[in-house]
């Protein structure tokens, strides 16, 4: 097989689950003995891309290719059968068997169908020891190791399979720097094996460090196919968010980047001192004042949604301390920051936000009500004024609020989100990718009105990937990288989104 | 809401006007109902009566399930609270009198409660599965009631307690009119206050409702609570039907009939929107089939088979996966093999596809 | 007895971020509600013993087996269906179908060579179809079974509503064979209910299928992508505690010499607590049939030391169960915590 023939060819992939598509159109082509890095922020499509390459998702449409037959994956066994291997962002093995049964599960050696445990303890052991990891208990419960270690058990099972393809989705997240330059020995040893190497991971140096050409997904299409020699750094976090023209001239109206001239008079809301959670985010001094915006910028997986739930009571810190009205808190869970009118609009809004079984109303009060205890609730009058009062300030698009919300497109699921907090008219929002997701205008509009907040005197935690959203609304601005506050800035006239990534990319280091 | 679940409840109703009519055809007389002696009798009455426990018990089963959990331990308190009960009231000089059987039922009612303490403190705060927690209560249930009567069947000769099951008030029989006043409570403490709607989000989504400041464990402490007391109110109407404490059999195996009728009237087990309408709808419907097979002439021995073929068919017809075999959806086949042209040959080049 | 589970003393890795060394013998997780029965069940022996003279004779543990070697054999079978995550409510109404058909066939005149082959292809056929209901139509493992116990006892009764007494030959001299070992003696039950122990042990221990039965328990989800075969698991396990439960309505009709649609009643809450007390997490994926078998000893050695006791009544038998499920449920919930 030539160097220059793929391996692997995907041609006008489409996804589509209810409410969104994954993939739109998308192509992408694996060469032999390469490491090829897929990039693009959450949401981009990655995963999906995956999932439909090893079986377990099915396509809407297009092909795939392996060394140039046509194959369809009836699920992941199959395409393990056909020589692809694949390690999964979460640790996808049984914490309840051993380290040696989770590599060879499935294949154990032995004739089936028994299995023969003496000769696979000593090729598990065999094949730690490729990882330098030869010490390691192989009968040990994965359930009793740190997560780098299963990490590597997972790995360890993926090379094993003697694969043609191997796909590594986010496999250093746990791993510290001797794992991660173990598993880089290794990757370049597949290299010149002739394995091609599918590599995801949001480090961008791991990924300028080790892979040869990169492949960048956007909102589930692609954007193009390049050398990793020829895309720099700040070139590729540009290509990742994206810049939309039309949205720039649409937003062209707003006001101009906020003024903040009044810092002085600004009481601090909430102030976080050394605040810390290990694993989490490393500890942070941080103060959101009354009528501020606050932006978090930084790629994903760079802590802010750590730092929002720390912020909302959701996690507890492990080092640090609280500070609202100048008096030190402890904030026990959601219900003690709600009675402290804290309100959080959570990114995964399916699965930490919205319930999906009750109606656009039943969701939208849902956090008020829950202040205000079961024994009082809301007249259905009431209810219905602010809902309609909501419905109309958002622009939410819907035939009947009596429809579960569901039903919903995306955007307007958010805005129904947004809605049950702004509902409880807090002191202090703090809102996770609230754009994400949402049409053009729509987003316009929720600019405009986190910005009328503001300037009525609410104070505002505003965490988004695009960093045109962050420069326009935000006061201040605290740029994150691997779980670190890495630099807080005023937002004055010299701040571009460009030099914003390239604090972003930079990591500080300048 | 109700338009939500008003179709739910179009099935379970038309199953029961089927069973109606099927009754009606074999007994004239099914649909009578007169008034003798000041009280309400015929066929349907005696359904409604009958019914009685299990829709107690299918609602408290209800609100558990609601919160996505279970209680299979109905049963056991049901005669657990039979047993105390009658325990007191047996030990009085005089059975009749109000004093001894209110006493007595007081007595019942607060251990029931205790019993759904018990099982809400495992649930909830010791985080064990429903389904283990309860089970735990379901055996040793059983051992507790038997304690209480020593292993006796107590009988009792109080006018008064046997009132409570089979006793009438303004025409109807105080049991039906029991458990229409619960039966409203619980619609009423549920639809009236945001209760209900707390408890579905709880169970709908745990995690969103944490997040939305709700107070996931009280409640779902309360739903056992509640749980274990309308059991014990069950159990009492069952012993007094009686007149008798049996702890062995009184309400064996009600728990099965209880999450039946509960998913008959529409609330999924996997917790979220509950409907208290469907669950009597649902309760009525399985009392209605026992006294239909008699009707029928088909020997009483097939009951347990006709209910499990109700059960497979209504499972069936809620799973999503049989819907889609049934009335497939048409699956887009993949394009015919067209040449790959997205992309020109690997040179080294940078491939723009988008700006 | 050993090589039939992972070895017991098996040291962990330090939990810190690279592979340590062994640091000597440590009690791996997995195994301590396992030996916390067997502990149990040795107390509970000694106790026995020292409280009761006639107690310590050896027959009356064999008798405990003798007694319960029906109940064993379901709780192997409930042992795959609970350690692949799921439960099965229709043993015990699967128990007395199959006695009914046994006991009408045989009066009918049916020869024994096959009635017995008969009766276990329904069980194991009724337990397919519940294991097809639970992986393909996506219907919880509760209801289905739920399903499944009304339909064998609804058949049961249909079949049958008397007692129906066994007086086939062969049944009759299976019953009454005891096997002697000096003073000592077992019945035919207990040899083929170990028979099944053994090769429920065998299988969960060194075959893929086993092994494949702990993945799904352990991690569904996981299973699926790590490719293995998901469907077939969930669905075998099911046959398998369908098969057992016919089988162990064979040992009952041996041990009973009739055929009652009322036989086995809540024995699936008794396969349950012995397999729950026998170490197996109700969650599914850890668990070992020994520790079922010791589960069963020690339901059995509650009933025979209130036997012996005498002036404690059955209903303490129930009460001492519950307490012990709850006992070891606190546990299993310690330990796995422990381990987060």
């Amino acid at each position: 097989m030539s160097r220059h023939e793929p391996v692997l060819t995907m041609s006008g992939i489409r996804k589509a689950f209810p409410g969104v598509v994954a993939l739109d159109g998308v192509d992408f082509r694996l060469l032999p003995g390469e490491v090829h890095a897929l990039m693009g922020e959450n949401g981009a499509g990655k995963s999906t891309l995956i999932k439909v390459l090893t079986g377990v998702y099915d396509v809407d449409d297009g092909r795939i290719e392996l060394e140039g037959r046509p194959v369809r994956f009836s699920g992941p066994g199959q395409a393990q059968q056909c020589g692809i291997s694949t390690v999964y962002q979460e640790v996808n093995l049984c914490p309840n068997l051993s380290i040696a049964e989770n590599i060879f599960i499935g294949r154990q050696p032995g004739t089936r169908p028994l299995v023969r445990w003496s000769a696979m303890r000593r090729r598990a052991t065999e094949l730690l020891e490729r990882l330098h990891l030869g010490d390691l208990d192989v009968n040990a419960a994965l359930g009793s190791c740190s997560i780098a270690i299963q990490q590597m058990v997972a790995i360890a099972r993926a090379l094993d399979v003697d694969a043609r393809v191997l796909i590594l989705d986010e496999p250093t997240s746990s791993l510290d720097a001797a794992e991660v330059a173990e598993l880089f020995r290794v990757i370049r040893q597949l290299k010149t094996d002739g394995v091609a190497v599918l590599f995801v991971s949001h480090f961008l140096d791991q990924v300028y460090e080790i892979a040869d050409r990169m492949t960048v997904l956007r909102n589930g299409k692609l954007i193009g196919e390049y050398p990793v020699a020829e895309l720099p750094p700040v070139a590729l976090v540009g290509k990742m968010l994206g810049r939309e023209r039309e949205a720039l001239e649409e937003l062209q109206e707003l006001s101009v980047r906020p003024d903040g001239a009044d810092g002085e008079n600004r009481e601090a809301v909430l102030a976080a001192e050394g605040l810390g959670r290990t694993g989490a985010i490393e500890p942070f001094d941080l103060t959101v004042h009354s009528g501020e915006v606050v932006g978090l910028a930084g790629l994903l997986g760079s802590g802010r949604t750590e730092i929002a739930r720390l912020f909302f009571g959701a996690d507890r810190p492990d080092r640090g301390r609280l500070r609202m009205d100048d008096q030190a808190v402890t904030l026990h869970g959601p219900r003690d920051a709600m009675a402290r009118r804290i309100a959080f609009c959570p990114e995964d809004r399916r699965n930490d936000g919205l319930i999906e079984d009750l109606t656009v109303r039943e969701n939208i009060i849902l956090a008020l009500q829950a202040a205000r205890g079961w024994a009082r609730p809301l007249p259905r009058r009431r209810q219905d004024e602010l809902v309609q009062e909501y419905v109309d300030l958002l622009g939410i698009r819907l035939a009947d609020p009596e429809r579960p919300v569901r039903e919903l497109s995306g955007g307007n699921q958010q805005k129904v989100l947004l809605a049950r907090w702004l509902i409880t008219r807090p002191r202090l929002l703090i809102v996770d990718e609230p754009t994400r997701g949402i049409d053009v205008g729509a987003k316009a509009e929720i600019q405009r009105l986190l910005t009328r907040l503001a300037l009525e005197g609410m104070a505002v935690l505003f965490i988004s990937a695009e960093l045109e959203e962050v420069l326009r609304l935000s006061h201040r601005i605290a740029v994150l990288r691997d779980h670190r506050v890495v630099r807080q800035l005023e937002n004055q006239e010299g701040l571009t989104v460009d030099s914003l990534t390239q604090v972003i990319a930079d990591g500080g280091a300048a | 809401m109700k338009r939500l679940l008003g179709s739910r409840l179009v099935w379970p109703s038309a199953v029961l006007v089927l069973l109606v009519l099927t009754n009606l055809w074999f007994s004239h007389g099914f649909l009578s109902i007169e008034i003798r002696d000041g009280h309400l009798y015929g066929s349907l009455i005696d359904i409604l009566r009958d019914a009685t426990p299990l829709t107690l018990v299918a609602l408290g089963m209800t609100v558990v399930i609601a919160t996505a959990g279970i209680d299979l331990s109905v049963g056991s308190v049901m005669a657990i609270s039979a047993a105390v009960a009658c325990l007191w009231i047996s030990k009085q000089d005089h059975q009749d009198t109000l004093a001894a059987v209110a006493v007595g039922v007081l007595l019942a009612l607060v251990v029931s409660l205790m019993a759904g303490l018990w099982n809400g403190l495992l649930v909830s705060v010791l985080g064990i599965q429903p389904i283990i927690a309860t089970l735990i209560l379901m055996v040793a249930g059983r051992g507790v009631a038997q304690l209480i009567t020593g292993g006796q069947i107590i009988t009792l000769t109080s006018n008064t307690y046997n009132s409570i099951g089979t006793g009438y008030v303004l025409t109807l029989p105080i049991c039906v009119l029991l458990t229409a006043v619960v039966v409203a409570a619980g619609a009423v403490l549920t639809r009236r206050t945001a209760l209900g709607l707390l408890l579905e989000s709880v169970g709908g989504n745990p995690k969103a409702s944490r997040l939305a400041g709700i107070q996931s464990r009280r409640l779902i402490w309360g739903a056992y609570v509640f749980a274990g007391l309308v059991a014990g109110i069950a159990g009492l109407i069952d012993s007094s039907n009686v007149s008798s404490a049996d702890g062995n059999n009184l309400g064996l195996l009600i728990e099965l009939d209880a999450i039946l009728a509960v998913v008959i009237g529409g609330t999924s087990l996997d917790g979220g929107r509950f409907s208290i309408a469907g669950t009597v709808l649902g309760s009525v419907i399985i009392t209605t089939l026992d006294i239909t097979i008699v009707t029928i002439g088909v020997p009483t021995d097939a009951t347990q088979l006709f209910k499990a073929i109700v059960v497979l068919i209504l499972c069936l017809v809620q799973s999503p996966a049989f819907r889609a075999r049934i009335a497939p959806r048409r699956r887009r086949r993949n394009p015919p093999a067209a040449t790959p042209d997205a992309l020109p040959p690997v040179t080294g080049d940078v491939v723009e596809v988008s700006a | 007895m050993t090589e039939t589970q992972l070895p017991v003393l098996t040291p962990p890795t330090s939990p810190s971020a690279k592979g340590g060394r062994a640091r000597g013998p440590r009690l791996d997780r997995r195994h301590i509600p396992v030996l916390a029965t067997g502990v149990l069940l040795v107390v509970m022996y000694l106790t026995g013993a020292l409280n009761y003279p006639d107690f310590a004779d050896t027959q009356v543990l064999l008798n405990v087996f003798i007694d319960n070697s029906f109940l064993l054999v379901v709780a192997v079978g409930m042992t795959f269906v609970i350690m692949s995550g799921g439960i099965d409510l229709s043993v015990g109404a699967v128990v007395a179908l199959t006695t009914v058909i046994t006991a009408s066939l045989l009066r009918d005149g049916w020869p024994a060579g096959v009635v017995l082959p008969l009766v276990l292809l329904v069980g194991t056929l009724l337990g397919l179809g519940m294991g097809c209901m639970i992986h393909f139509f996506d219907v919880q493992p509760f209801i289905a079974t739920l399903a499944g116990m009304f339909l064998a006892r609804g058949l049961a009764h249909l079949i049958n509503n008397d007692s129906i007494s066994i007086t086939d030959h062969f049944w009759t001299s299976v019953a009454q064979e005891r096997l002697r070992l000096g003073d000592l003696f077992v019945s035919v039950n207990v040899v083929i209910s170990l028979l099944v122990v053994l090769v429920a042990a065998v299988v969960l221990a060194y075959t893929r299928f086993g092994r494949n039965v702990y993945a799904v328990g352990g991690n569904k989800d996981a299973a699926l992508l790590m490719g293995l075969p998901v469907a077939a698991t969930r669905v075998a396990v099911y046959t398998v505690s369908g098969f057992c439960s016919a089988l162990g309505g064979v040992l009952l009709s041996f041990y009973m010499l009739s055929g009652y649609s009322l036989h086995a009643q809540g024995m699936e809450l008794d396969a349950i607590a012995a397999v729950v007390i026998g170490g197996t997490l109700l969650t599914g994926g850890s668990g070992y049939v020994l520790g079922t078998v010791l589960g069963v000893g020690v339901l059995g050695l509650i009933q025979t030391i209130i036997t012996f006791q005498g002036t404690l009544s059955s209903w303490w038998t129930r009460i001492f169960i519950g307490g012990l499920l709850f006992a070891f449920i606190l546990l299993q919930r310690v330990v796995a915590r422990r381990a987060d």
